[in-house]
């Protein structure tokens, strides 16, 4: 077997790193619902699909201007993500871990129909944010939508931190992260903290979504393997810790392309490999449970 | 807060079931034909995968289905005795089409089967269908349904084996001899690779690298980019939309410039659709259906294509597509064959298996003992798309 020469692993990693910044993206999503409730919301990874299929509707279909059809996705998905919550969680808040989180297969399998009816089941086209000429780099060729990913990305990481580390409401969503009674005690209405995790898990969903449909496309069922991916990720990174999240999705990108490279019928087989691996040596992931007792 | 609760999840059942019901009313009333025929029905049944992700394939199969239907009794029946078609959706699921094939057989004693839409669902009834000894007449592609040759089942798409015999044509004609594969992780993409890596080298074109993705894979830079790396003069890509699309505009991204070479799986409005620009110079292999106008005039496939064509776009106002053609293949051949056998099932499948020169929209159909396909590599001509649209390769 050849090895890669320089110019291709760059190319491998520059592709693993877009990737990976998205697997990061739906992570972080799951570790908020895990952080606020305790459970894995196994319909983020529709949150993602809807980002992506809102948002080619609203610009391929009404000829929306780009950044209006993502802001469209990212806060018709947080609604959704806050509805879920509250038609769905809510009623059975009193139920057990496991009753909930069947109850978010149940909402997946529900959305993913919902998708496939409104959207239907062939996939659909979104064009570039901006341009489709590639840039080259030492070698390696990227798209400006790779950019986008990137930078989008960032810029959402660090507008999460300022939210978590110094405003209030991050603070009480923290508090109620540690210890949700303790957080009931001092004021905090932990009810409504556990609805605004949801409604940022769908916004960071459905903002994935919408940034990686122009070089994925959208389709209805489009969230079973990056959900998939995403846990995978948030797994690995450690679940219930959002810098273990972004690391792991990362991480597992850049795996994930470099796996490709040597052998690309492994690709899709590194991340429950992964998975596996972690739960078997080290079930509190790369960096521990940050936020639980 | 308990009551708010209960008050929205019924609200929202009550939204859901209303946009449902307005959903189900806009489907097509059906539209009386004209009845000339009498007597007692020819009764046959139909499998499509007419809802669940390959709904893209059974729906235009059961439209050309039903629309064959009036066509054959609008024109005097089968023997003077209308046809009647009970359709059954396997929504893709191959535990799903058995049952259907069940209810057909044992509860519609139906006389022959048409379909199922995919391979998989195809072989889940094989079994049944043998044991029941009921002709079958699928519309899925893959091999296996027909090899080894099986008493009671037929089928009327041409296979990858043909899309592959015929790339290898278009190679030679190229000067083509060193190709990367690049398949997908589906059924359909694995038998191609088999098809490719027994073919290919035999026919003295070496396959330099065979690359795999998943179906729902968002990138394939990283095998193209391997791809790259290696002597290959074309990329072979089997697979079925999205992932060629994604190829096509991944091969753009990295300024690769050798031609993408796609399987018949690729041969529809929504490879176009969502590959865009990049669907350009893409080269397949595929039915004379999307290139009709541009056939030879005096080609034997012409008259039925476009037959099809106008009757299919009159009545539902959009393209008839290879897929309903796969089943128009079917429905006549079951005609045909009941024409001339009547009622009796094993009669039925002894015509079917000695019809000749049946011209479909799928090619000119020969069947014999062995071969319960019909077709050869020429039911492909090969094609190129060309400012967005299909152009015939000659």
């Amino acid at each position: 077997m050849n090895l890669p020469d320089a110019a291709q692993l760059l190319q491998y990693l520059i592709s693993g790193l877009t990737l990976g910044s998205v697997y990061a993206m739906i992570a972080l999503g799951f570790t908020l619902i895990h952080n606020a409730t305790g459970i894995v919301n196994f319909a983020q990874g529709e949150f993602v699909a809807f980002g992506a299929l809102i948002a080619i509707s609203c610009s391929t279909t009404l000829g929306l201007p780009m950044p209006l059809a993502v802001l469209i996705a990212v806060a018709g998905v947080a609604l959704l993500g806050a509805a879920l919550e509250r038609a769905a969680i809510r009623p059975a808040r009193r139920a057990s871990v496991i009753t909930l989180i069947i109850i978010t297969i149940g909402a997946s399998i529900f959305l993913r129909g919902i998708a496939m009816w409104v959207w239907g089941s062939d996939a659909l086209p979104m064009r570039y944010f901006s341009g489709d000429e590639p840039i080259g780099i030492g070698g390696a060729s990227i798209l400006p939508q790779h950019l986008w990913i990137v930078g989008i990305v960032l810029v959402t990481m660090a507008a999460l931190w300022v939210l978590g580390e110094k405003t209030q409401v991050g603070k009480a969503m923290r508090a109620c992260a540690v210890d949700r009674d303790a957080a009931q005690l001092v004021g905090i209405p932990a009810s409504r903290m556990v609805m605004l995790s949801f409604a940022l898990s769908g916004m960071l969903g459905g903002l994935a979504g919408a940034i990686v449909c122009p070089l994925a496309m959208g389709q209805w069922d489009m969230g079973i393997t990056l959900g998939l991916k995403g846990f995978a990720a948030a797994i690995l990174g450690g679940m219930g810790n959002p810098v273990g999240a972004v690391l792991g999705g990362v991480l597992l990108g850049i795996l994930e392309s470099l796996g490709a490279g040597f052998w690309s019928g492994l690709k899709n087989a590194i991340a429950f490999a992964v998975m596996l691996i972690v739960l078997l040596a080290r079930p509190s992931g790369l960096l521990g449970a940050r936020g639980r007792q | 807060m308990r009551s708010p609760t209960r008050m929205l999840v019924v609200l929202t059942a009550l939204l859901a079931g209303l946009v449902w019901a307005v959903g189900c009313g806009e489907q097509p009333a059906e539209q009386p034909g004209p009845q000339p025929v009498t007597g007692d029905p020819y009764v046959i049944g139909a499998m499509f995968a007419i809802t669940g992700d390959a709904s893209s394939l059974g729906i235009p199969e059961k439209e050309t289905a039903e629309m064959l239907e009036q066509m054959i009794n609008g024109d005097g029946g089968i023997n003077g005795r209308p046809l009647k078609i009970v359709i059954e959706d396997t929504t893709g699921d191959n535990a799903e089409a058995l049952k259907a094939a069940r209810r057909l057989v044992e509860g519609n004693d139906v006389l022959l089967v048409v379909g199922p839409s995919r391979t998989g669902t195809t072989m889940a009834a094989v079994e049944y269908m043998e044991g029941a000894e009921v002709p079958l007449i699928s519309c899925a592609a893959g091999i296996d349904i027909v090899e080894p040759a099986k008493k009671w089942i037929f089928k009327t798409p041409q296979t990858d084996r043909m899309a592959i015999e015929k790339i290898i044509e278009y190679m030679a004609g190229q000067n083509i001899t060193r190709v990367a594969s690049l398949s997908d992780s589906t059924g359909f993409g694995k038998s191609g690779l088999r098809e490719i890596e027994k073919l290919m080298p035999a026919a003295g074109i070496r396959v330099v690298t065979k690359e795999e993705y998943g179906p729902k894979d968002t990138s394939m830079e990283t095998q193209l980019t391997k791809i790259r790396g290696t002597n290959a003069q074309a990329v072979v890509c089997w697979g079925t939309p999205p992932g060629p699309a994604i190829v096509a505009k991944n091969l753009r991204q990295l300024g690769m410039d050798i031609p993408l070479i796609c399987s018949h799986g690729v041969a529809n409005e929504t490879f176009l659709k969502i590959a865009g620009d990049a669907a350009n110079d893409v080269v397949l292999p595929a039915g004379r259906l999307i290139v009709v106008d541009q056939i030879d005039a005096d080609d034997p496939q012409r008259p039925v294509l476009e037959e099809y064509a106008q009757e299919f776009s009159k009545r539902y106002g959009k393209s008839a597509d290879t897929f309903g053609g796969h089943a128009w293949d079917a429905v006549k051949l079951a005609a045909l064959a009941m024409g001339q056998a009547g009622e009796d099932r094993e009669a039925i499948r002894d015509a079917i298996e000695s019809t000749t020169d049946f011209i479909g929209t799928g090619g000119v159909f020969n069947y014999s003992a062995e071969d319960h396909n019909g077709l050869t590599k020429d039911a492909f001509v090969m094609v190129k798309v060309v400012d967005g649209k299909w152009k015939l390769a000659r």
